[in-house]
């Protein structure tokens, strides 16, 4: 039928998806971290995999990047970062763990039947990768809309942008340049993200974005 | 006559079936307790235990009705013969076309039926708490298993596990998705159905946190041997079907020579040992849950199931 | 030849009842009354099998009805099927009728509705017209309201009939509107023209939907199932087998003849509706049941599940032959017929076994039964047969027609459409999901009644039901596990049907060996009920034989486990409630809001703690409350319209009527 390549790339495509989920289903910060570390070096195997295959070197790079970054430093910093902050606990999910797992079903079903209807002509890994990768953005955003912690929404940001490197990656022929500096846009985005934690948690003594909203008088 | 050879050889995988899966259970005692660096027990001793129950009398509760009797032969031989249809070491046995996957799992859904009926019989909390529990897990993990019997038909075309297995020792077969889904799930709802931890702990003995253990907590003497061998079988029964779907090579068929025979029949043993002793590290690795956090555990079996079958179902149209 | 038969059978059931009318008045006629009418349904159902298995179609029209009409009759092959389920169901019911309707303090009350009612199921389904179909219908509606109300002092059984009214006049509203638009302004109101001309596309898609809403309502599905969880549990509990397991079978018939039969070629999305409303119904509907403590409304509520999955069949035959796949459009039709034939049987079975508990003990509580496996033993194991088969567990008859579901389920990625290719695995989950809560709801329904210790003092005291209704029982607990290892025949049997409406058969069963299912291929699926039987009775037995030599055979009596706290009373066993309470947490927070609150006394308070749950019905609340609160608005304001002068009346009707004269006039 199609040869290894084909498969190895989907099942890693595939695994990004999973670990999307499993991110969905944990609600315990620290598992959290170590299932994101899981969903960037999955994404560092997936890159490395298409560089191998498409025989684009620069993807190499791309993929060193998102173990460095993704896979390294930024859970261990965000794990100091939970420590310093001393919130290790449970996070509260805003709607029940399984209702967001149907909804991420829905989403994932919503993204194949698009992705597969609009590429008609294109080449099917590209195709089931394009849908892969707009299954992990989808996840990603629900994970920022139905979690109230803003660790975990960092989280979910992150694995968003996960996605997009994933659709890069497959689209072939994405520069190493807007690649940097997307792992750059992101990095930023991390120690704004960062600072205005420890802002948030200064000012309002939690990490509940609710409490902002209570402050802006939205809530009661 | 070869219909004859064909009966003798089921016959023969139905009786290995039943004298291995107290074994099993054995080697998963004995790993857990290597693990936790105590010396354990000999790997005989199921065999001991079952034999010392068969010899004690029953103590049966002062109202228990015929149903409570009945109960551990129906659970008994419907367990047997749920785990001997599954091709074990070799496909296309004689009676392997009687019940396809679905029917294996309602077969079990049926041994479950009279047990958490028995449970409730005597009429005391624990058994009711134990029926209740159960159902509830069933009814989750009932659905998982039917999600991943979807995946691997649609992939297989076929709802037979022989047909199945074989297709899977195919070389169209690639590495897809879908099957790493079910292989995950199934893994799950077997955890869940054999109540292992971190669902159910089968060696706890305090009754508000049990619960295959509360269904049984009035049987006694050969009643519960029965009832014990049944969950070991069911413990078989999980890892062989994780064999022939996922790992299936080195199964022989019915007609092939004597030396694929054994070859089978040392494939499956080794693959099992390394099952079981991938669970017992699994087991001593992780800590029992809640029970309401299993309905999230056994929701995620579900969903990735349920998200195999899409997957699948989707791709089919390309 | 047989049509004149059937037709002479329901002449003489109306005799009956007006009989019954005349007579019942002065005298005890109970037995008389439901031997005549189980006579002439087996004879009916002997007629529809011979039909049946005949493959026989035959037409008559009578002059009566409307003049330039007359009343049409005709039994083909999809009528015989059916009469055969009704008339099986009526003869059950009537036999059953004989011990238990002697409980009944007012038989005049129930005799002549109970024979119109037989009559007016089988003239439903053998009427060839659009008029005479909706009288009989009407009748039908009728005569069941009034077996709803026989027992009209209890204030729940007026509140379930007038629900029922409204609803079942609501359904043969739409089903008028889709016979109208069938017949077209020519008024062609026999079948025979109905089926030539197929309405335009946009009409026909309004008289399928008008179809589904009209059958749908008396079939149960949601969300018009709201007085089926009142009305069937209200009437005796033999006409709520007829009720549960036969009318509803009358609605399933009438939506095939509409929109199998009658309508012209389907659009794909009609079966993606169906399927919708069919795994709702099936999950909803077993969700409710399990949260019911009453015995014959877990009962009912299961109707709609079962109704769902009859349904889900339908809805994937409609899919697959708007797409052309024959092969597979046969197997979920024969699925869904399959379905609909079982659960004829288990329901009634189970219904009938709730009369008995009913008789037994006079409660329809679960939490004031127990034990009753000691003191009615035969029925237990009959009510048993019936749980198991409806739990969908092999080798009962339920299974059966679910793995044939199942397996058209599997079929259905080749579909093209987007909608199905998604919904469809989603269906199945919904499926298996429903099929499994069904399991712990009849574990609990049999556990709770039958097992553990008397829950009152009336549970403890029951003694076994009469012979007629025993007899019944076991004879449909036997039917539902004959029919469950040879499934084959019955298969068969309905070859000739899905010939009819697809022009196809599913391959001939009988011939397999052992008496095997293969609905395609043997390499792609078989069951074979028998075998799994007699392994599973042969591996029992050799274990209970070898346990027996080898093994000590020694019982002794011990009372049970108390954890060295005896407490005599059989209120610390588990409840009905309480057995729910986890699936609750799971699926009931979210479906129906379910809210628990503890009441928890202050330290000193000598009041009991207490734990309350407030269920509320969803859809109730979403669909029907504000409904039924507009039309208490609307009433209010019209009140005003009562006090009027006899000129503002006069003027009123005078206006109506010049508008409707301007309408007319100026209608192009």
């Amino acid at each position: 039928m199609h040869g290894l390549g084909f498969d190895v790339a989907h099942l890693l495509a595939g695994s990004l998806v999973l670990a999307s989920f499993m991110l969905l289903y944990q609600d315990r910060l620290y598992a959290l971290l170590n299932v994101f570390a899981l969903h960037a070096v999955v994404l560092a195997l997936s890159v490395a995999w298409q560089a191998h295959i498409q025989g684009a070197p620069h993807l190499y790079v791309t993929a060193a990047i998102a173990l460095g970054f993704k896979g390294i430093i930024i859970p261990v910093a965000l794990h100091r970062m939970i420590v310093r902050l001393n919130i290790h606990r449970e996070v509260e999910a805003a709607t029940g763990i399984g209702l967001t797992m149907l909804a991420g079903i829905a989403l994932v079903g919503l993204s194949m039947a698009v992705m597969l209807k609009v590429t008609p002509h294109a080449d099917l890994v590209a195709r089931e990768d394009l849908a892969f990768a707009l299954s992990v953005l989808l996840l990603g955003l629900l994970m920022m809309v139905s979690r109230r912690n803003a660790v975990s929404q960092v989280i979910g940001f992150m694995s968003l942008e996960n996605g997009l490197v994933l659709a890069a990656t497959g689209a072939k022929g994405m520069p190493l340049v807007v690649e940097i500096s997307v792992a750059f846009s992101v990095l930023i985005a991390f120690i704004v993200i960062g600072i205005f934690l420890f802002r948030i948690r200064e000012r309002f003594d939690t990490v509940d974005v609710g409490a902002m909203d209570t402050f802006r008088g939205e809530r009661p | 006559m070869e219909l004859i050879g064909d009966i003798a050889l089921q016959g023969v995988a139905m009786f290995a079936t039943l004298a291995m899966a107290p074994l099993l259970t054995g080697i998963v005692r004995k790993a857990k307790a290597r693990l936790l660096r105590r010396a354990g027990p000999p790997l005989v001793q199921p065999y001991r235990d079952l034999w010392r129950l068969f010899q004690k009398d029953v103590v049966l509760a002062e109202n228990a009705s015929w149903l409570f009797r009945a109960t551990p032969y129906l659970v008994f031989a419907i367990t047997w013969v749920a785990a001997s249809l599954v091709p074990t070491f070799a496909v296309g046995l004689q009676f392997n076309w009687t019940a396809d996957l679905i029917t294996i799992v309602a077969l079990l859904g049926a041994a479950r039926f009279f047990l958490a009926l028995a449970g409730m019989d005597v009429g005391t909390s624990f058994g009711g708490i134990g029926s209740s529990r159960e159902m509830m897990i069933a009814s989750l993990a009932e659905p998982a298993m039917m999600m991943i019997v979807f995946s691997l038909a649609l992939l297989a075309g076929s709802t037979q596990l022989s047909t199945m297995a074989q297709y899977m020792l195919s070389p169209n077969v690639g590495l897809r998705v879908t099957l790493g889904l079910s292989l995950i799930s199934l893994m799950m709802v077997g955890i869940a159905e054999n109540a292992r931890i971190p669902v159910d702990n089968p060696a706890t003995h305090l009754e508000l946190t049990m619960v295959h253990e509360a269904m049984l907590l009035e049987y006694s003497g050969r009643h519960l041997a029965l009832l014990e061998l049944a969950a070991f079988l069911k413990l078989l029964f999980y890892f062989s079907l994780i064999a022939c779907l996922f790992v299936p090579w080195g199964l022989a068929s019915t007609n092939g020579t004597w030396t694929a025979l054994a070859v089978g029949l040392i494939a499956y043993i080794a693959k099992i040992v390394v099952g079981v002793c991938i669970l017992a590290l699994f087991e001593t690795a992780i800590a029992k849950m809640r029970v309401f956090r299993v309905p999230t555990f056994l929701g995620a079996a579900l969903m990735l199931g349920f998200l195999g079958a899409l997957l699948l179902f989707v791709s089919r149209g390309l | 030849m047989l049509l004149v038969l059937l037709l002479w059978c329901v002449l003489a059931l109306l005799v009956t009842a007006v009989v019954a009318v005349g007579v019942g008045q002065r005298w005890n006629i109970t037995i008389p009354v439901y031997g005549a009418a189980g006579l002439l349904s087996a004879f009916g159902c002997a007629a529809a099998v011979a039909a049946l298995l005949t493959n026989q179609s035959a037409a008559l029209q009578l002059p009566l009805g409307l003049p330039w009409i007359g009343a049409h009759f005709r039994v083909d092959i999809l009528s015989a099927l059916f009469l055969a389920i009704v008339n099986l169901g009526g003869a059950g019911a009537s036999l059953y009728g004989m011990g238990y309707g002697r409980h009944e303090t007012f038989p005049s009350r129930i005799l002549p509705f109970f024979c119109a009612f037989l009559a007016a199921m089988n003239l439903v389904v053998l009427s060839d017209d659009a008029f005479t179909f909706l009288l009989s219908w009407e009748l039908m509606s009728l005569a069941s309201w009034a077996l709803v109300m026989a027992h009209h002092r209890d204030s729940e059984n007026v509140r379930a009939g007038f629900v029922y009214i409204v609803m079942a006049s609501f359904g043969t509203f739409a089903l008028l509107l889709a016979f109208g638009l069938l017949a077209g302004p020519d008024g062609q109101y026999g079948f025979d023209a109905i089926r030539l001309h197929h309405p335009a596309a946009p009409l026909a898609a309004l008289v399928f939907l008008l179809a589904l809403v009209g059958a749908g309502s008396k079939a149960g599905l949601v969300p018009l199932h709201v007085w089926l969880p009142l009305a069937h549990p209200a009437a005796p509990s033999h006409v709520s087998a007829l009720m549960s397991g036969v009318m509803t079978k009358v609605a399933v018939y009438a939506f095939i003849r509409i929109v199998f039969d009658l309508l012209g070629p389907p659009a794909w999305w009609w079966g993606m509706i169906v399927l919708a409303t069919g795994v709702a119904s099936a999950l909803m509907g077993v969700l409710y049941g399990l949260f019911q403590t009453d015995i014959k409304r877990v009962l009912a509520y299961s109707t709609i599940e079962n109704v769902g999955i009859i349904f889900i069949g339908l809805g994937l035959a409609l899919a697959f032959h708007t797409d052309h796949f024959e092969t597979a459009a046969i197997l979920a039709l024969t699925a869904a017929l399959f379905h609909a034939i079982n659960h004829s049987l288990f329901k009634s079975l189970l219904f009938l076994c709730s009369g008995a508990v009913l008789g037994a003990t006079g409660e329809r509580n679960l939490e004031h039964l127990g034990g009753l496996i000691h003191r009615m033993p035969l029925t237990a194991l009959g009510c048993l047969g019936g749980c198991l088969a409806i739990s969908g567990l092999p080798p009962f008859n339920g299974f059966a027609s679910e793995w044939l579901t199942f397996q058209a389920i599997l079929l259905s990625p080749e579909l093209p459409q987007w909608g199905l290719k998604l919904g469809v695995p989603a269906v199945g989950a919904l499926l298996a999901l429903s099929v499994a809560l069904a399991a712990a709801c009849f574990v609990r329904l049999f556990g709770i009644a039958f097992l553990g210790r008397a829950r009152s003092s009336n549970a403890a005291a029951a003694r076994e039901t009469d012979k007629f209704s025993l007899s019944v029982i076991l004879g449909y607990a036997v039917l539902c596990l004959l029919v469950g290892v040879l499934p084959g025949l019955v298969i068969d049997a309905l070859g000739p049907v899905s010939q009819l409406l697809f022009h196809g058969r599913m391959p001939d069963q009988a011939t397999l060996p052992w008496l095997s299912l293969v609905p395609i291929t043997p390499a792609r699926s078989s069951y074979n009920g028998l075998l799994l039987l007699l392994f599973v009775v042969g591996a029992a037995s050799v274990t209970a034989l070898a346990v027996g030599l080898a093994a000590s055979r020694a019982i002794r009596r011990a009372p049970a486990w108390d954890c060295g706290f005896p407490d005599a009373s059989a209120l610390t066993q588990y409840t009905a409630g309480s057995f729910s309470q986890p699936i609750r947490r799971v699926f009931g927070s979210v479906l129906f809001r379910a809210r628990e609150e503890i009441d928890m006394p202050a330290p000193g308070d000598s009041r009991p703690a207490r734990m309350i749950v407030r269920l509320h019905d969803v859809i109730w609340d979403t669909c029907y409350a504000p409904l039924s609160g507009a039309v208490a608005f609307l009433a209010d304001r019209l009140n005003a319209l009562q006090f009027l002068t006899i000129r503002r009346y006069l003027s009123l009707v005078f206006a109506t009527l010049v508008v409707l004269l301007l309408v007319v006039a100026t209608w192009s």
